[in-house]
């Protein structure tokens, strides 16, 4: 039988990192294994093959496609210079000659007599990326990236948006209740990781953004404000590209909800420390989640106590947080997990779990609505 | 196959994203009987990264819950000998994001669309249409190629015979992109030229070196005929050779099925023709799953299908909510809520897409999304399944004045005999009644259609199965695969709340004599189990159309199902009142006739 019950977001104090720093195709690694890398160090580049730009020669000039050798002025593989002459016609003894001009500067690429059309390939983009996180290069994919191993804090989001980010932990809020506005927002905190409570108002959001600050972690996020945001409906929650200066990751999920305690607590205990964050979501096959890496200065591997942190299942016991109405967002203690199949009020018939929430009420909730959270 | 030459027990599987799901099939008193239904979670992403771990736990659960042997260690028994292995193994997949592909044509609205019919009938995603008339420049057209990655590309255009220039350009674009392969670096893309044949050499040319190259013949010979046989066929060859053999584990898969492993799609859509086939008559299938929604139609003999790929149940019911308007969502909520709350809790579902409705508001609303949901698969679906584009035509002269052109659809809902509704929100709703209210919502059939839902979802493995052995997968299909909900009698035009609509005459199968006036506006079910029929006479007032023709009498032999005999007046096309308290009264009125939700 599949589980059912949502694994849970991991929220671990002190772990091994391991980040693939890959190249989208091919290229030149330009650190060794065991250096020791920045988050901003660029760890491999290489070249993107240039746009391609498709001329149709023969018909600029009035030619029948097998025509072409015979005026153009550059064979495949020759260099060409933006407004240098592709091809020109023999004209009246030397007078009224056609030309085509190349519209970009490149490679010819190919000639072909049967459609008439020349292709030119504009000259190569550099890219490169960098190691992400501050730690050590543990192996070299040759030709194509890096690992990069930290020993680190590590706290997982539900969602988030915008892409790789650096900054300093700044915790502005007193408690994990309190909701991020404006007023809680300062000049002091650009470049830094603001960690907000419950909930970020758009105000608060475009005042962080104002400030310069690097990345938001919240409880919540109102759904008309991320519409806002990213000026359309998101559809599908895939992200990670979208073009912001402030990086947003929920720790809990969408409206006002308290964020975890031990996530809270942990990231307070972060304080002034270097973070990498990445908003980038995909909620598919091959899920991503959201993540922020707080490396430890001088840990080594051999300082983990937990290994990888091992997913066991609900136990009696186990801390859960609901994630579907009525009580989505409460945390509780798992009392009775019952085999037999039950009826809710919807009149669907699931596996449930007897939970004792915080505040002392219990219920009775369908498995695959709560999530364990992982200590 | 057993020592009798008879094949006496099949296992099928399904390798769906998240769950792999295994069916027992056996030859209990000489017909073929689905046994039991197991499942597992899919095992090809890490830490397994091995789709056989699934298969081999899906199928356990199936010997745990028949107690008939089927694996010994992790081989397959073959054959059957009484209690003991299988004849068959089979399996689909849809797993890993399932087939995606490109298609190019020349003309948008002709061979590309042809290209296009092609890819989807074998069961694949099309990420995007490329066209020498779409509208991109060629640079934006080699971007988008590179930037997709498709797992294969469907290349056509012209007709044999004709202008090779064109289809020449499309190579060009093609063979410029340099495209590379979805999965497994190491290997060339394939991609299949289906086009005018007289451009064979040049497009071997362009293409040969660079990506793996396979020529059938053209999809669209002549602008009159699609030919789109060998350009399928040869896309489930390649899914096999070339995609799913760089899957995690899927070698070891493909060295166990006593046939080819088939998309799921594909098998379903084959299921949804074999049906329509057998009985000669006009199908409409729909499987609303949680990424996408399928729909499958065979009208005039024409089988079609089409992926929305962003309209689902959770991966993508945001987007559903997005397509489709807040509006439109909360028409179909029986009680008032603040949008900040909606859209805050379907985008809750979005990022944590495995829960389920706990109460029945939430129930209500999830079930609302899924109207919207397939009512916008079906518009798309409706825009694609068309007759042939292009085609002159040989017109009477009424024909001329009626202004009938080549490209209409060809769905037709007053001539659809059956309907059938899968996947989970369908399959799994608490109550048969809401699967009915959904499917005749979300479709708004007309005239007389059946209903029925697909029980738990095993059209997949059907499908490949009667690839191999259509008997066992046509007797499946008959007794335990199709709940039967009913017959819905829908009569089109509209009208007034509460004013003549039809006059309903029927005997039921107890003796109950009916002969009711049924007003416009009502939604009407009276009981008629499965099995059972009816001859039920409608007689409509002006303006309306049962079946027969505006305002004339309709007789007919109607099925019944688990819900029933339902007739449903509230006019086709269909409007939901603007105001709200009326609405609401409305919905309640509708849900209450259905029995559909418990009291509150």
């Amino acid at each position: 039988m599949a589980h059912a019950y949502t694994p849970g977001l991991r929220v671990s104090e002190k772990t091994v990192v391991r980040k693939e720093r890959r190249l989208p195709i091919k290229g030149e690694v330009v650190v060794a294994k065991g250096d020791h890398v920045t988050s901003d160090s660029v760890v491999a580049r290489t070249h993107l093959p240039g746009n391609v730009q498709l001329v149709n020669v023969a018909s600029k000039l009035g030619l029948p496609p097998e025509d072409l050798p015979s005026v153009m002025q550059k064979k495949d593989g020759d260099p060409i210079e933006k407004g240098e002459a592709l091809a020109v016609t023999q004209g009246f003894f030397g007078f009224f000659k056609s030309k085509v001009l190349s519209p970009c500067e490149g490679t010819v690429e190919s000639i072909s007599t049967v459609t008439g059309q020349v292709i030119l390939r504009e000259p190569p983009t550099p890219i490169e990326i960098n190691a992400y996180i501050d730690g050590e290069v543990v192996e070299i994919l040759p030709e194509e990236g890096v690992v990069v191993e930290a020993v680190g804090t590590f706290i997982q989001g539900i969602f988030g948006v915008g892409g790789e980010r650096t900054g300093e932990i700044a915790v502005v809020v007193d408690g994990p209740g309190q909701p991020l506005d404006e007023s809680l927002i300062t000049d002091e905190h650009k470049g830094k990781i603001i960690i907000g409570g419950s909930h970020v108002t758009w105000d608060g959001l475009q005042k962080a953004t104002e400030v310069g600050a690097h990345g938001i972690v919240v409880g919540g996020f109102d759904d008309p404000d991320l519409k806002r945001l990213l000026g359309k409906d998101l559809g599908v929650a895939i992200t990670g590209h979208e073009d912001l200066a402030t990086a947003l990751i929920l720790t809990e999920g969408f409206g006002e909800m308290t964020m975890a305690h031990g996530t809270f607590d942990l990231l307070r205990s972060c304080e002034g420390r270097k973070a990498s964050i990445n908003g980038a979501t995909q909620i598919r096959a091959g899920v991503i989640r959201p993540e922020i890496v707080i490396p430890i200065e001088g840990a080594t591997a051999a300082d983990v106590q937990d290994g990888e942190g091992s997913t066991t299942g609900l136990e009696i016991g186990s801390l859960i947080r609901a994630i579907r109405e009525p009580h989505f967002g409460s945390l509780g203690k798992v009392t009775e997990l019952p085999n037999e199949l039950q009826k809710m009020e919807s009149e669907s018939m699931v596996r449930v779990l007897m939970v004792e929430f915080e505040n002392g009420e219990q219920a009775l909730l369908p498995r695959a609505n709560v999530e364990m959270i992982e200590e | 196959m057993s020592e009798n030459g008879k094949i006496n027990a099949i296992v099928a599987t399904d390798c769906g994203s998240t769950t792999t799901k295994a069916i027992l099939i056996k030859l209990v008193d000489g017909e073929y009987r689905l046994i039991v239904r197991g499942e597992a979670p899919t095992t090809v992403e890490a830490p397994f990264e091995d789709v056989t771990r699934g298969v081999l736990n899906a199928i356990r659960e199936v010997e745990e819950l028949s107690g008939h042997e089927i694996l010994d260690g992790e081989d397959i028994i073959h054959p059957n000998d009484g209690n003991r292995g299988v004849d068959l193994y089979l399996s689909t997949s849809s797993a890993g994001g399932g087939l995606q592909m490109m298609v190019a044509g020349v003309v948008k609205s002709m061979t590309a669309e042809s290209a296009e019919r092609a890819a989807l009938g074998a069961g694949s995603i099309v990420m995007d249409v490329l066209a020498s008339n779409d509208g991109r420049l060629p640079h934006e057209q080699i971007e988008r190629i590179r930037h997709l990655r498709p797992d294969m590309i469907l290349l056509s255009g012209g007709i044999d015979g004709g202008t090779i220039t064109h289809v020449v350009e499309l190579g060009q674009i093609i063979s410029a992109a340099d495209p590379k392969a979805r999965l497994g670096a190491g290997y060339n893309l394939p991609v299949i030229y289906a086009g005018n044949k007289n451009a064979r050499e040049e497009v071997v040319k362009l293409l040969e070196d660079k990506t793996s190259l396979y020529q059938v013949d053209n999809l669209r010979p002549v602008l009159e005929r699609e030919n789109l046989g060998p350009a399928r066929d040869k896309i489930h060859d390649l899914f096999m050779e070339h995609v799913m053999a760089q899957a995690p584990g899927y070698s070891k898969l493909m060295g166990w099925t006593d046939a080819p492993i088939m998309p799921t799609p594909g098998a379903v859509g084959s299921m949804i023709e074999a049906i329509a086939n057998r009985h000669d008559i006009e199908v409409l299938g729909v499987d609303i799953g949680g990424a996408t929604t399928d729909v499958f139609s065979v009208f005039q003999k024409t089988f079609n299908r089409t992926v929305s790929a962003n309209l689902g149940m959770s991966y993508s019911i945001s987007n559903v909510l997005a397509e489709a308007g807040i509006d439109n969502v909360m028409r179909w909520v029986p009680f008032k809520l603040p949008e900040l709350e909606v859209r805050n809790r379907i985008k809750n579902k979005m990022i944590r897409p495995t829960t389920v409705p706990q109460s029945l508001d939430d129930l209500k609303m999830e079930q609302a999304i899924a109207r919207e949901a397939l009512r916008l698969a079906f518009e798309q679906h409706k825009n694609f399944a068309v007759s042939l584009k292009g085609v002159q035509q040989e017109r009477t002269i009424s024909e001329a004045f009626s202004q009938s052109a080549s490209g209409e659809t060809l769905v037709n809902m007053m001539d659809l005999d059956l309907l059938v509704g899968s996947g989970g929100v369908l399959s799994h709703a608490p109550r048969r009644q809401q699967a009915a209210m959904m499917l005749i919502d979300g479709f708004l059939p007309e005239g007389t259609t059946r209903l029925a839902v697909d029980s738990i979802f095993m059209m997949p493995q059907l499908g490949v199965l009667a690839e191999v052995h259509e008997q066992s997968a046509t007797e499946v299909f008959e007794k335990d695969c199709l709940i039967h909900l009913g017959t819905l009698v829908a009569p089109v035009g509209t009208g007034q709340e509460g004013k003549p609509c039809i006059k309903f005459e029927t005997t039921l199968p107890d003796g109950t004599l009916v002969n009711e006036d049924i007003p416009f506006g009502e939604m009407k079910v009276y009981p008629l189990g499965i099995d059972e029929t009816a001859s039920v006479k409608v007689t409509p007032a002006r303006g309306f159309d049962a079946g027969a023709g505006p305002g004339k009498p309709f007789e007919s032999t109607l099925t019944g199902g688990v819900v029933g005999l339902i007739v449903d007046t509230r006019g086709r096309p269909f409007v939901l009142p603007t105001d709200e308290s009326e609405r609401v009264k409305r919905l309640d009125k509708w849900a209450a006739a259905f029995d559909a939700y418990p009291p509150a």
